[in-house]
Parts: C-alpha cells; sequence; structure tokens
C-alpha cells in the first residue's frame, strides 16, 4: 500500500483540525455550577429499551431456551457428534479436556456450555491447522465456558443467529477475530477473556441491539471493535496493551453502510500500545500503536465515564475514511463521524509517544505529544463536556453537550427475544406449495408432476395422505416420471403444504 | 439492416399464440399479479438487507408483474428478430441450459467477435441492484438498453426495434394480450417501455432457490454429504472468507470489490467499476456474483479467466494481488489475503458450491416464435455443440 500517501494525508487532516481548533488564543478555564438539571439522553431506538428498564424489567435477562434434553460430551469424543445428536432446547455439557475439531451449529436454541472442574476448562484445540472452533447460524444461541485456541479462523463466529449469548469463555492465541457475531440481532458478550488476535478480539460485525461488557481484552491489534451496527453497548470491559483499544467503524463496502448509537462506557482503556501485527491489507493494519479509542465515520456514538490513560498516540480520535487509505471508497457510505458526543472521562498520561504517523502529524503544528481527544475532521455537530480538562486537537466546532449522563440506557439489548419468523408471511404451506411444489405441479397443466387439480380430487380430505406420499413417494403413473421423495421438508412443512395444496383454487385470470 | 424489416414479417406466418393466464413456477397469482413464493419469506433479515446465515429472508426483489407479462418476455426473449439483422437473441448469450450464461469468456456479439466480457447468469436477477459486472445499470429496463443497442451486440435502435415488433401482427396480438387497457384505442403501437416490461417481467421470473443447499438450510441435516459440509464450513471459516462476500441467502452482497483477477493472457486490463462510478479507488473492481447455479456458468470472472472452479477458487489462495499487473496499485479487498487453503480444502469448496445448484424452475423455450423466425440460441456456428441435457421446450 501507499504509505507515503497515507502519512500526508493524515498530516493535512490533523493540522486542519489544529487550525480549527487552535487559531487565536486559549481561553482561560470557565468554572461553571450548573443551575439546572441537564436533559435527559435521547437516542434512536434507545426508547423502547429504556421504557423496560423502568418497568422494571432485568436488565440484559435473555436466556437460551431449554427443553430438558441434556448431551454430555466427555474428553474423546466428539463436540459436533453432540450437536447432530441435539434437537433445539438442548444443553450440550463438555466435560474439561482437549477437543481438536470445528464446532458448527445450524440449529436454534442450543446452548453450548463447558463443564469447569477445579479450574480446568474443556479446550478446544485448533493446533494451527483449523479454521474456526465455534461458527453458529442458529437464533438462540449461547457458548460458554469454553478455552479456546490455535485457531486459523475465529474463535466464535455468528453468521445471522438472533438472541446469542457469548459469555465466560478464555481465547487465546487465536486467528483473526476472537469473538465474532455478525449480521445478527440483540445478542450479549460478556466476561470472555480475550488476547493475542491479529485483528479484533472483539468484533460486532453488522449487528443490532448488541451488548459487549465486563470483558479482559489484551495484546490484540484491536480490543474491541463494533463496526457498521446500531445499538450497540460498549460497557465495563478491561482493555489494555492492544494496539487500539475500542473501536466503532463504518468499514466501507460492506451490504449494511450505517453505524450509530454506540455507548462506549465506564471502560478502562489502559496502555494499548502493543505493536500493531495485523494483515497486510486489513483496515485495523492501519491503527497507529497507542490508540485508545477511534471512532470512524460512526454516528452518534457517546464516549463516557472512562478512564483512558497511557495510550501513547491519541486518547480519543474521531476520523473519517482517510484513516483507511488502503480500502476503496464506497459512493454509499457516508465517511463523517456524525454528533460525537464526549461526556466526562478520566483521562490522564495520552499521547507521550506517537506513532510514526500521529507524530509526522504533530510535527506539522510544532507539537510532539500526542492529544487526549483529536477530530480530524472538525465536526462542527459534536459536544463535549468540561473541555478544558483535555488537551484537544480539531474541537474547536463542539458545543456543551445537553446531557451528562446516559444512565437511562441501561442495555441496548431488546426486551424481548427477536421473533424467530418474519412477519411478512406466516403462511408456511402456501410458501412451501409455491415455492418448492410448483417446480412440478402447476394448478391445471401438465408439468413434470400431475397437475394439482387431480391431485384435489384424489386425495380430496386427505392431506396427511399426500404428505406421507412425498416423504416416500412410489411410481404410480406410467406417464409421468417418479416423484422424487420430499423427506427434507419437516413433517409440519409437508402437512401444510399438502392442506394449501388442497384449498388452492386459482384464480381466474382478470 | 433494411432488409430485415421488409422480409422478416413476410416468414413463416406464425400459428396464433395465447399467452400463459398461469404464473411461473414460485410465483402465487394474486389479484392479476404474480407474487415471489419461497420458504425464505419465513425468515428475518437485519436491516431488511437480505444478507446474513442460513435462515435469512430474501434481498428486496422485482415481482407483481402479470402473467400475459411474463410470457410474453419469454417470447422476446427467445426471439432473435430483436435483433438488428436477425442474427441473436437475448438467450443467445443468456441460454436457459448454460445457466443462463453461455459457457464463453466472453461473450460473441451479432459480429461473432468476442465482447469485453462474459455474460453473467439470468438465475435470481429479481434480487440483482445493479446489473452489468460494473454495476453501471440500476434496473433491468436500464440494463437491456445495453445489449439491445450496442453495435457490437444485438444491434438495434429503439426505432428499429419498435417497427419491427409493430410490424408483426402477432406481437402486437401479444402485447394487446398483455396490455389491453394500453391497444383498446386502434392502431395503437406497442411502446418501449411495454417492451422493457415484458423481457424484465421473465428475467425476474428466472428463480432459484431449491437447491440442495437450501434443503439444508431450511433444517435437513442430511441435505448434504459430509464432504459438502466440510465445504460449507471452509466457504463460512474466516480463513477462506467466501460468505463474507458471496453471503447467504443469495450467495452476493450485492457489493462491488477489487480482488485484483487476472485477464485472459493478451488481454488489456479492465478497469471495471471504476469508470461508470467515477470513483478511482474502484479501479478493478466488479460487483460480487451471485454464487447460486454457479456450476453451470464456466469459465469464471468477469473476462472468463478460470476454466472451472477449482481454478477461480484456488485464485483465492495465491496471495493478496497476485495477479496485480505490474504498475496497477488496486485497492484491493481487505478480505483477499493469503488463506493458505490445502487442496483438499479447495476441493471442498468446489463440492459445496455443487451444491448451489437448482433449475427446478427452468422456464421452457417456445416451441414458436411470433415472428415466425426459430430460435437461434443453440446454433452450433456460434457456441459449438449444445450440451445433451437441452432445455424443455413447450409442447
Amino acid at each position: 500500500m501507499n504509505k507515503a500517501t497515507m502519512i500526508i494525508g493524515a498530516v493535512v487532516l490533523l493540522a486542519g483540525g489544529y487550525f480549527v481548533g487552535k487559531s487565536g488564543q486559549k481561553p482561560a478555564t470557565v468554572i461553571k455550577v450548573d443551575s439546572e438539571p441537564k436533559a435527559a439522553f435521547t437516542s434512536s431506538g434507545a426508547e423502547e429499551v429504556a421504557a423496560a428498564t423502568t418497568q422494571g424489567a432485568l436488565v440484559r435477562s435473555l436466556v437460551t431456551p431449554t427443553s430438558g434434553e441434556l448431551i454430555i460430551v466427555s474428553e474423546g469424543e466428539s463436540i459436533q457428534d453432540a450437536v447432530v445428536a441435539a434437537s433445539p432446547g438442548a444443553v450440550i455439557k463438555v466435560m474439561p479436556g482437549v477437543y481438536k475439531e470445528t464446532v458448527y451449529i445450524d440449529k436454534d436454541n442450543i446452548t453450548l456450555s463447558g463443564v469447569i472442574e477445579e479450574g480446568r476448562y474443556p479446550v478446544l484445540e485448533g493446533e494451527g491447522l483449523r479454521n474456526d472452533a465455534v461458527l453458529y447460524s442458529g437464533n438462540g444461541v449461547t457458548v460458554e465456558n469454553l478455552y479456546i485456541t490455535h485457531y486459523k479462523g475465529n474463535g466464535i463466529m455468528g453468521q445471522a443467529g438472533n438472541n446469542f449469548i457469548i459469555r465466560n469463555n478464555f481465547i487465546v492465541d487465536t486467528g483473526i477475530y476472537g469473538i465474532f457475531p455478525q449480521l445478527g440481532k440483540n445478542g450479549i458478550v460478556s466476561h470472555n477473556i480475550v488476547s493475542g488476535i491479529e485483528d479484533a478480539a472483539i468484533y460486532v460485525g453488522m449487528s443490532d441491539n448488541v451488548d459487549v461488557v465486563f470483558n479482559q481484552v489484551f495484546e490484540s491489534v484491536a480490543g474491541i471493535e463494533i463496526e457498521n451496527s446500531r445499538h450497540a453497548l460498549v460497557e465495563a470491559n478491561f482493555v489494555y496493551n492492544n494496539t487500539g483499544g475500542i473501536l466503532a467503524f463504518i468499514t466501507p463496502g460492506l451490504p449494511i453502510k450505517t453505524c450509530g448509537d454506540v455507548l462506549i462506557r465506564n471502560n478502562f482503556i489502559v496502555d494499548n500500545n502493543h505493536e500493531n501485527f495485523a494483515i497486510e491489507g486489513s483496515l485495523v493494519s492501519n491503527i497507529p500503536v497507542g490508540t485508545g479509542v477511534l471512532v470512524m465515520a460512526c454516528d452518534d456514538v457517546v464516549v463516557e465515564g472512562n478512564i483512558i490513560t497511557g495510550n501513547d498516540s491519541v486518547g480519543i480520535t474521531l476520523t473519517d475514511f482517510s484513516l483507511a487509505g488502503n480500502a476503496a471508497n464506497d459512493p454509499e457510505s457516508e465517511p463523517n463521524p456524525n454528533r460525537p458526543r464526549i461526556l466526562n472521562n478520566i483521562m490522564r498520561d495520552n499521547g507521550n509517544d506517537p506513532a510514526p504517523v500521529v507524530r509526522a502529524a504533530l510535527a506539522a503544528m510544532l507539537e510532539s505529544t500526542g492529544p487526549d481527544i483529536v477530530d480530524t475532521v472538525g465536526m462542527d455537530d459534536g459536544c463535549i463536556l468540561n473541555p478544558e480538562r483535555y488537551r484537544t486537537i480539531g474541537l474547536g466546532k463542539y458545543t456543551e453537550c445537553e446531557f451528562s449522563t446516559t444512565a437511562n440506557v441501561a442495555s441496548y439489548m431488546l426486551p424481548e427475544p427477536v421473533p424467530g419468523r418474519s412477519m411478512e408471511d406466516l403462511d408456511k404451506g402456501k410458501l412451501a406449495y409455491y415455492g418448492v411444489c410448483a417446480g412440478c405441479h402447476a394448478y391445471s397443466a401438465r408439468m413434470i408432476g400431475p397437475p394439482t387439480q387431480i391431485i384435489q380430487a384424489l386425495y380430496m380430505d386427505n392431506p396427511q395422505g399426500i404428505a406421507d406420499y412425498a416423504a416416500n413417494p412410489v411410481k404410480k403413473r406410467p406417464d409421468y416420471p417418479e416423484m422424487p421423495p420430499q423427506s427434507h421438508l419437516d413433517e409440519e412443512t409437508r402437512l401444510a403444504a399438502a392442506e394449501y395444496m388442497l384449498r388452492v383454487k386459482e384464480a381466474a385470470a382478470p | 439492416m433494411a432488409c430485415c424489416l421488409l422480409v422478416l414479417p413476410l416468414a413463416v406466418r406464425a400459428n396464433a399464440i395465447t399467452l400463459s393466464d398461469s404464473c411461473p413456477a414460485g410465483f402465487e397469482l394474486t389479484r392479476g399479479q404474480c407474487k415471489l413464493r419461497s420458504l425464505y419469506q419465513l425468515y428475518p433479515s437485519l436491516e431488511d438487507a437480505g444478507v446474513g446465515g442460513l435462515k435469512t429472508g430474501l434481498p428486496a426483489y422485482r415481482d407483481g408483474f402479470s402473467p400475459q407479462q411474463i410470457d410474453l418476455g419469454r417470447y422476446l426473449f427467445f426471439d432473435p428478430v430483436l435483433s438488428a439483422d436477425g442474427s441473436v437473441s437475448c438467450a443467445s448469450c443468456h441460454q436457459p441450459e448454460r445457466g443462463f450464461a453461455d459457457g464463453l469468456g466472453r461473450s460473441l456479439g451479432a459480429s461473432g467477435e468476442p465482447l469485453r466480457r462474459s455474460a453473467p447468469s439470468l438465475w435470481n436477477v429479481a434480487f440483482q441492484q445493479r446489473l452489468f459486472w460494473d454495476a453501471r445499470a440500476s434496473s433491468l429496463e436500464e440494463q437491456m438498453t445495453g445489449p439491445l443497442y450496442d453495435q457490437h451486440e444485438m444491434a438495434t435502435s429503439p426505432e428499429q426495434l419498435l417497427a419491427t415488433l409493430n410490424g408483426i401482427p402477432q406481437y402486437r396480438e401479444l402485447f394487446s394480450q398483455a396490455w389491453p387497457q394500453d391497444f383498446q384505442a386502434p392502431g395503437a403501437q406497442i411502446r418501449l417501455d411495454h417492451v422493457y416490461l415484458a423481457i424484465a417481467a421473465f428475467e425476474a421470473s428466472l428463480i432459484s432457490l431449491n437447491s440442495r443447499y437450501d434443503q439444508y438450510a431450511h433444517g435437513y441435516a442430511d441435505a448434504l454429504t459430509g464432504p459438502e459440509k466440510e465445504g460449507l464450513n471452509v466457504f463460512r471459516s474466516f480463513v477462506a472468507r467466501c460468505a463474507e462476500c458471496h453471503t447467504p441467502p443469495l450467495f452476493t452482497n450485492q457489493q462491488i470489490a477489487v480482488i485484483g483477477t487476472p485477464e485472459p493472457e493478451g488481454l488489456p486490463f479492465d478497469a471495471g467499476a471504476s469508470e461508470p462510478l467515477g470513483e478511482p479507488t474502484l479501479r478493478g473492481g466488479f460487483k460480487v456474483p451471485s454464487l447460486r447455479n454457479i456450476e453451470l456458468t464456466a469459465p469464471y470472472m468477469h473476462s472468463g479467466r478460470f476454466a472451472t472452479l477449482r481454478e477461480a477458487a484456488a485464485f483465492y489462495t495465491g496471495g493478496r494481488g497476485h495477479a496485480v499487473p505490474e504498475g496497477e496499485n488496486l485497492k484491493i479487498h481487505w478480505h483477499i489475503w493469503e488463506p493458505n487453503l490445502s487442496d483438499e480444502e479447495l476441493d471442498r469448496l468446489v463440492d459445496f458450491l455443487a451444491t448451489l445448484t437448482d433449475e427446478s424452475f427452468k422456464p421452457r423455450v417456445p416451441a414458436e416464435l411470433p415472428s415466425g423466425m426459430q430460435p437461434v440460441h443453440n446454433e452450433f456456428a456460434r457456441q459449438g455443440v449444445p450440451p445433451e441435457d437441452g432445455a424443455p421446450i413447450d409442447e
């Protein structure tokens, strides 16, 4: 990649921010006492969450539904075999021992839970050979109490599963992402200890309504990353000795193009000065060593109550895509970090040894120490409380925030689990009839199979007969090919399709 | 060219055709409109984007055409009368028996010369928000004006197209069946928007969502073999990362990606989407193609550099930017890296990709065309021998 261009770009942007922020003499510190209480915090979509909390509902009360089915996996057995055998609602308990496999869960409501005996965890061992430790696509999946190490890809990766719980896991020296829920809605990532990850230790990608809380994250390139997601709470995490601590990003070129309403609250973001060992070409390879919080293009980010100390480049950086100089632009992604809100944070000892790219930018401003906070864009819709406490660049147009706390949003998780089905059209029989059966059966015309009208005359009020025949068809009509078995549809769907087949009346064309 | 205007209507008079009053497979007729029905409509999708995992809802799509409009589109699609010299139809480059592509690295125009890029499959094109490899069209109607009027492709003009169709009584009759309200006045003419909409309606009816993969996604665990499931896990792993851009359920995220594939020997570098979008950082970028029915549409990539799926898959493990010509400084996509996939993993990927094949809703080729011409898309002189398993033909 063209590093020279990127550095020059950054210098210009930082210098621009400098000009915005430091033109003129610095005013004397004004000491204020509020005479009226500040306004309450609001964010789009927070109402539903806030309302539930005020009604006394338990915060983060999400559970994976269980049926009572219990499967115990002991050392020497396969966890995947247990997943294959499990029905939705099963709890799979994995005894301490070493398991060398990839576990994939393409079912709903599965609890994959390690049993811990005297501090001994079940270990998923990738041996540097296997790709990912745990993949899930089902809804309502819990993954807990596992020790995952030496995989090449991800520790725990979700693809579109909603209502997920990922907690109490150790993930050590494992590939690209430690924990990576992607394209999911409503989930929690809590009490995990993640280290030695080449990209983000915890990475919430293209997701909605996720809480990342009480995790310990270190010695990774990025600690916690919220990317192209909405309504994420990152709270009470211990994030230290990564290249960058906590990130809220838009990555250009993804199909879901917004990021917003991210609360970064009450975290310890300390000494994130680890060498950047990211893979060439990855977005996080651009993160300067010594970055505490980095907000790139993500909107409505609130940074509140964090202890941000000892990060050698900058405490908080707000920027646009100019940081991602190695990626193609996306004309459909809005690049600015709109409406940043910086409430009270404890910041100290940041910027003591800036990374070369930051140092070069600072040198253009005759500075050698990195600031606590920099806005490289010079946003004019940001706000900050008590700006005099920090060394800042580019915050000249920030106003005073109208609220001082986000305490009214205890969680961004939903008060009720996301329903498993779309509300669009719930007639499963109709969808199966037109979506599957219609490949061979037209209403009145002969296709590959006999017309629906003939089947209606034959079966009348016996849908079960159709459903059973479709599961195990035999050759019936000499002038038609034998029907292929439709046992891939479950019993309920087959019966619903048969019922629909018997009642469908094709409307005459207008 | 002018000859055809005079000659074609005089060709063998076709028998009277009545357009179908039933929807194609996969659609429910409701209030005169064909509405798509699929088990995927049971599932939600994040932000309604239609990208996710196994049980994820579909992206936005085109439907709601009448059975007659769709059927009329089918006749137009296969009729070479739409081309200036009557030598090619839409189906020449989008052949039903070749996955609605043409089996060529670069398609052949009316002149028989190779064009710049390959013909993409039309399966599931109803879901595509942007058309062409370089994403330069945003609707099917806009897209088809490309090949219809390109002098190297069908080489007709709007005037010639309308004159030809209005000169064929059978077509005037069929358009009046599809748009009765527009043909009440004597002398009512076929309009371009009728033509475009009918062809779009047919193209949007080409639905392929019943592969063995889909049976697995809907919950039938035995739909895939052990090696195919291994392939699925390689596909969605964060080592190979295929699913990050070829995202279920359509197996594309419909974004533009710069991945740096090579051109066939001797061809110049193709700048792709950067030109129409005016975005220099997208130099060498192309729309991520859907992988549904991908087994049927070799060779692969925008100009057909890779003869097999195995070769196409192996490109991704060749190293970031390994095939970028000297002097090109491309913004290669971050997911292109060095996954070091083993030979066995590449084999499993190919196994899995073959589970995305489903032609159960393949439409029939008209036995007779309203122009009286014969379908030309299987002609030996253009494409070589057609596959033995030919498309079903109207009875």
